[in-house]
């Protein structure tokens, strides 16, 4: 009887000591050597990203031509530059154009699509599988699907035109309509994206949010100004913070419709980098170019991020 | 109501008509000899096949497939691995250091590959990574890990903490839990994860063109871009090059749905 009694005094010390221990470790928080499992993870990052973006940063203050051993110190010589270069304001506004014009487009359709194939109506899975499907697409595809379609030389648009005058319209060539053209093409293949998004947060809203609004007899236009778009924010937030990016550093789809020309007149920064760099070897600049684009897109979709999310709590 | 309907049903006749006319192009254009008169609007009669093998040989598709394959396939699985295991600390511990380590990690999201093309490209120069699978494969597993990683831990902090607890309390050691326990549950967010990465690295243009320059190491972007620069004129090569080259992802798609919407719209998972 004793004896039996001391075991279990024994046992119950032991899950005592247990969860002591247990307790101890996760107010210690973790043991270092689990850290161990996000080692392979960092050693990529270390030596794929840190150190090239360290040393971008070292080569933008050089005139290094991109394959010789030689380079001497310029010092801001390479950002001074890009002041007096006569493309670059050209540039930096198809590349807003690019971003915030895309994003817009993506935000409003998304949103119509979304609201629309909310309703409950036979044909709206196929719909929304078609409205995706671009997304799913290598952006440099869906550049030359559109090129069929622009084309000067038999393009599926001239066909039409031409039943209606008899010259067809170099549309690609045309520098001020062209930025838009590879605006459309970005905001058709990623509307899917933001009108899935919007359709989670549509169904995220509780119905009886509706309900009790009919009751207070709110018109439609108050119940999607008062009870939807402050639902959405958070999907707002997503979408718009995503496609600012994808839009900002567009290069695929420039590069299949009209490959930055004529001369710089669809040039992103993305591609004028590439241009410089590759043709003519000037990876001083080309590295100058990269920050800068890294600044821009950084400061916009943080800015735009820090901005909305206010507006998600109020 | 029914007439409110019948409006419905014709704007969404509109939208889809809207986006799958390009395709119909594509297909249309694909089936054509270069000498075809009519309008790329006009049905092909679907029997003139030659685009089909041109673009394959001259393109060298069959070299460029393989190499997609296999660099798809690669990448998917270390991206896969290497995310999983770094998302269990930082997902279960939260100190201080693996607080900092994830934003680390996010912040990458807002890193564009090619803001760092130049220093990226003088070090895949240096250490001989230039034309090779394994240089690509490293590339693409580092700037999808982020989304992956991003993915994971939020999957990981949504698994109750008392099946950790419970396993311990039998003596299973951490990393016995992580294999046992908590692997077993990703399955949901593996299939995501895969979708995302799988979709990105499969359609790459930016790194590739960069790194893959050598014939037999494009892969089938980078083989079509510099066949439309050689071949403009030929829009029926190219048309039929990249319908080849975009089929089996929409294949996939067509049969996935699902997995595919959630993947890429990740974003919204968690904000």
């Amino acid at each position: 009887m004793e004896e039996k009694l001391s075991t279990n005094d024994s046992n119950l010390k032991i899950t005592a000591k247990k969860k002591y221990a247990l307790k101890k470790r996760r107010s210690m928080g973790s043991p270092v050597w689990l850290n161990l499992m996000y080692v392979p993870a960092l050693l990529l990052f270390c030596v794929f990203i840190f150190y090239p973006f360290f040393n971008g940063i070292k080569i933008s203050f050089t005139n290094w031509d991109g394959y010789s051993q030689a380079f001497s110190w310029v010092g801001i010589e390479n950002y001074k530059r890009m002041l007096d270069d006569p493309n670059i304001g050209t540039v930096i506004k198809n590349t807003l154009i690019y971003g915030v014009g895309s994003t817009l487009f993506q935000n409003l359709i998304g949103l119509f699509y979304a609201i629309l194939l909310n309703q409950s109506i036979k044909a709206r899975g196929i719909v929304r599988t078609i409205v995706y499907l671009p997304a799913i697409i290598s952006p440099l595809i869906m550049g030359y699907i559109w090129y069929f379609f622009f084309q000067f030389d038999g393009g599926a648009l001239n066909d039409i035109i031409l039943l209606f005058q008899d010259k067809p319209l170099n549309l690609l060539a045309n520098p001020e309509l062209n930025v838009w053209i590879i605006t459309f093409v970005n905001t058709f293949q990623f509307i899917g994206i933001a009108m899935v998004i919007y359709l989670a947060g549509l169904q995220s809203i509780p119905a009886d949010f509706y309900e009790a609004a009919e009751l207070d007899g709110a018109s439609a236009s108050k119940k999607f100004r008062y009870i939807t778009l402050p639902m959405l924010m958070p999907s707002i937030t997503i979408n718009v913070v995503l496609n600012l990016i994808g839009g900002l550093k567009l290069f695929d789809v420039i590069v299949a419709l009209t490959n930055g020309g004529p001369g710089y007149a669809s040039q992103s920064l993305s591609t004028m980098m590439y241009k410089i760099y590759f043709a003519s070897q000037d990876a001083g600049y080309a590295s100058a170019l990269g920050n800068l684009t890294f600044v821009l897109i950084s400061l916009i979709s943080i800015t735009a991020l820090i901005y909305l999310r206010k507006k998600e709590i109020a | 109501m029914k007439k409110n309907n019948k409006w419905l049903i014709i704007v969404m006749a509109i939208i889809g008509i809207t986006h799958i006319f390009p395709f119909y192009l594509l297909i249309t254009t694909s089936f054509k000899p270069m000498d075809d008169p009519s309008s790329k609007w006009a049905l092909p009669s679907f029997s003139y096949l030659d685009n089909f093998k041109n673009a394959w040989e001259q393109a060298n598709l069959g070299q460029a497939f393989f190499n997609n394959i296999i660099i798809t396939a690669l990448s998917i699985i270390l991206v896969i691995v290497i995310g999983a295991f770094a998302s269990y600390p930082l997902a279960r511990y939260k100190t201080r250091l693996n607080k900092f380590m994830y934003l680390l990690f996010i912040s990458a999201l807002i890193v564009p590959p090619l803001t760092i093309l130049v220093p990226l490209y003088k070090f895949i120069v240096d250490i001989g990574g230039m034309n090779s699978y394994w240089s690509i494969i490293l590339l693409h597993v580092t700037f999808n890990l982020p989304m992956t990683i991003f993915l994971f831990t939020g999957f990981i902090s949504s698994i109750p903490v008392e099946l950790d607890e419970a396993a311990m309390m039998d003596g299973m050691s951490r990393f016995g839990l992580f294999f046992r326990i908590i692997m077993p549950l990703l399955k949901p967010i593996t299939a995501t994860a895969t979708i995302l990465a799988g979709v990105n690295v499969w359609n790459d243009y930016q790194f590739s063109v960069f790194f893959l320059q050598s014939p037999e190491m494009k892969t089938m972007t980078v083989s079509l871009s510099s066949f439309f620069s050689q071949y403009t004129n030929n829009i029926g090569w190219v048309a039929a090059g990249s319908l080849l080259s975009a089929l089996p992802i929409i294949i996939l798609y067509l049969f996935l749905q699902k997995y595919f919407v959630s993947g890429l719209s990740s974003g919204a998972v968690k904000g």
